[in-house]
């Protein structure tokens, strides 16, 4: 296939065939030719990846895994050594960037229903780095040995104390002692920056060899590979090498200018990215008033919070992540692309991103009556979602989505009545609309109106 | 509508709300940081060598970076601004340990190396602004800020003593409009004078929180300037990225 190679280069090739795998994945690698601005995020993820990765080999070399030195150390990094600062920063921030790079990523996942057939191994890869990045984030944040580092741990570590029988023993078993100590930082420190990120690199190498597989989805859902010229080459492909190298260098230099934003200008983010009390070394002794996680977790601990018996609220939680591994198998339908589907399957997934959102702000706030009440009804909206998008795989009729809407709001309103107490009455039933119009409108809409078909699908890609 | 109305009062709450709750009430005064003001930082850091380093460390900050930061040279530091046998490159601590601390004020002071960023320069400015003359209080002196402090007034002798306005009806008003920051929403009027003016004092406790400010991070003074030349290459290397890739891509369609 390949010309042959000489010189150095050609040496090398009858060892090791570099010039093949170049070609393979690069230079005769055909990608669609329309991707738009939601495709830089994959290799701006790879980017993120590899700061963190470096700037993590440096801090390495200043932090101290120790209780007693662990905070003075960050400190001597931010004061002492060279360019410390930046480098800290620079990991702090990217940990931040990371998941807005890599909700975004999911995010186009979703609008182009990239999960589905034959992609779902690569977004099964994808979930599992997501979780990988979770515990990488929770225990590179305990590092620091701040307030915020401690007891959010503490916090974290407690949720697995709530599982019957086990539990107890379990929490014990991770944190290596009862409470979260010098024992917990230095083994949550070698999992942070030896295990999980062996882990989290071989998961990366096979949700890319997996998508060079089967090739990249685009944003019409329309399979390239179908329409192939003569030579076997996708009719709507473009080589990878040069032209989405180049076009991935345009994305790089935006994203490096906002994240230098940040990084120079305004690294705490307001008290979101580090958060102001973990300046405050940790003190086992002094719990603070209100512990919040980072941004990033903020949508699943409102979760978690929103049902008052604690290992339930565990499992809910533990359920909003997991079910996302599910989505090959829930979204059936044959159309990918948003740009095709039905104007209430947008609906629904616009009120997804909406309550996803809004539950993060809740996650950061203190608990109130109505924001508890409130937290309840976007985790129903929240799980609703993937109920209704299972419901849209195909056209249905009148009477299923109408069997459907009355079962879902019975099952609302019988945990609401199993729940309810004379404290709480006039918010219940108030925010009870909230689920109820969500299924009206997907489902009772998609009963009476055409709003539920879905457009055809073009053959080609458009431009 | 009721619950329609609640949902919008939320929503609004999520748009002006937009800092993590901080534990205790919000600071009563406001100041303007300005940590490009050498002048102000090296004031703050004479009262800070002066009033808290005896008892409270900045264990993380040298003395040797102090001076360079600020523009005061190492004689000037090691003869005006060290009071103990301590090298101009050690950090710095205080001689009374941990344990003592505690034994005489009942707490460890704490150190103040990053306390302006998790307090946060208004509270430390309101703190310090908030002394007032409590006869409950164990030492007969509490603070707005932090009801019960076992921190005693130190900077007294320059402030006077204060009290809270409702506890002296007969209290001049106009003694308490300061014309600095608080004015009538101050909720203290002076009952001992001391050696400064009100604006005085406001200037020299600005001073300070301004030194705690750059202490809490003294790579903020070079961080934006070098951001600055960050931001200029990579705007230039985007023109660059920018027409590379028109020029690469002119032939798709």
């Amino acid at each position: 296939m390949s010309n042959k190679a000489g010189g150095i280069i050609g040496w090398i090739d009858d060892r090791l065939p570099i010039v093949g795998f170049f070609e393979d994945h690069l230079s005769k690698y055909y990608t669609p030719k329309n991707f738009n601005f939601w495709y830089f995020f994959g290799s701006l993820a790879l980017l993120v990846l590899v700061l963190q990765i470096v700037t993590g080999v440096f801090l390495t070399m200043h932090y101290k895994p120790d209780a007693e030195l662990a905070f003075a150390s960050v400190e001597y990094i931010m004061r002492d050594v060279e360019w410390g600062w930046l480098i800290r920063y620079m990991h702090s921030t990217g940990a931040s960037a990371f998941f807005v790079v890599i909700y975004l990523h999911m995010l186009r996942g979703l609008m182009y229903g990239s999960f589905k057939e034959p992609r779902e191994l690569i977004w099964l890869f994808g979930m599992m780095i997501y979780l990988c990045l979770m515990a990488e984030a929770f225990m590179g944040y305990l590092l620091p040995w701040g307030q915020m580092s401690y007891w959010g741990a503490q916090v974290i570590v407690n949720l697995f104390g709530t599982i019957p029988y086990i539990g107890e023993d379990l929490a014990i078993w991770i944190r290596g002692d009862y409470v979260v100590s010098d024992a917990t930082l230095s083994r949550f420190f070698a999992l942070h920056v030896v295990a999980v990120p062996i882990v989290l690199l071989g998961l990366v190498l096979a949700h890319i060899a997996a998508l060079h597989t089967v090739g990249s989805n685009n944003p019409d859902g329309v399979e390239i590979k179908k329409n192939k010229d003569a030579n076997g080459v996708p009719v709507d492909g473009i080589p990878f090498h040069p032209y989405y190298t180049v076009k991935d260098i345009v994305g790089v230099v935006v994203f490096l200018f906002i994240f230098s934003l940040v990084v120079f200008f305004a690294p705490e983010m307001g008290g979101y990215f580090l958060e102001h009390a973990n300046f405050e070394p940790a003190n086992p002794l002094a719990t603070p008033e209100h512990i919040a996680p980072v941004w990033y977790f903020t949508p699943f601990y409102t979760v978690l919070r929103a049902i008052p018996n604690p290992f339930f609220g565990v499992v809910a939680m533990g359920a909003a992540v997991i079910i996302l591994f599910f989505l090959p198998w829930i979204d059936k339908n044959k159309v990918k692309s948003i740009r095709y589907r039905s104007t209430l399957y947008k609906a629904n997934l616009f009120i997804f991103l909406g309550a996803f959102i809004w539950l993060g702000y809740l996650g950061m706030q203190s608990v109130t009556p109505m924001a508890s009440q409130m937290a309840l009804r976007l985790s129903e909206l929240y799980f609703l979602f993937f109920a209704v998008l299972g419901i849209y795989s195909t056209q249905r009729s009148a009477a299923y989505y109408l069997f459907w809407f009355v079962a879902f709001v019975a099952i609302i309103s019988v945990y609401d009545v199993y729940r309810n107490n004379a404290d709480i009455a006039a918010l219940t039933w108030q925010t009870w609309v909230i689920p109820v119009a969500y299924l009206f409108i997907t489902l009772v809409l998609a009963a009476f109106t055409n709003l539920d078909q879905d457009k055809p699908v073009p053959e080609r890609v458009t431009g | 509508m009721k619950n329609i109305a609640q949902i919008i009062g939320l929503l609004v709450l999520l748009c002006a709300n937009n800092s993590f709750a901080a534990a205790g009430a919000g600071p009563i005064f406001h100041m303007n940081v300005d940590t490009g003001n050498q002048k102000s930082l090296q004031r703050g850091a004479k009262t800070f060598v002066n009033y808290c380093l005896s008892c409270h460390e900045a264990s993380y900050s040298r003395y040797n970076r102090v001076a360079a930061d600020l523009g005061i040279s190492e004689a000037n530091m090691r003869d005006n601004m060290i009071f103990t046998d301590k090298k101009i490159g050690e950090t710095m601590t205080v001689a009374m340990t941990a344990e003592q601390g505690k034994e005489w004020f009942g707490v460890t002071p704490p150190d103040l190396s990053v306390k302006a960023r998790s307090r946060g320069a208004d509270w430390i400015y309101s703190f310090l602004k908030s002394f007032y003359l409590d006869e409950k209080a164990a030492r007969g002196i509490n603070n707005k800020m932090l009801a019960g402090t076992s921190m005693p007034h130190v900077l007294w002798e320059l402030q006077g003593f204060q009290k809270l306005k409702g506890d002296d009806q007969h209290a001049d008003e106009s003694h308490a409009d300061d014309g600095h920051g608080g004015g009538d929403h101050s909720p203290f009027v002076l009952a001992v004078d001391g050696q400064l003016s009100a604006a005085e004092y406001d200037r020299t406790i600005t001073d300070l929180v301004n030194f705690l400010v750059y202490l809490s991070e003294p790579a903020q003074l070079q961080r934006k300037s070098v951001g600055i030349g960050v931001l200029f290459f990579l705007f230039t290397l985007g023109v660059f990225a920018y027409f590379l890739k028109k020029e690469y891509w002119k032939d798709i369609h």
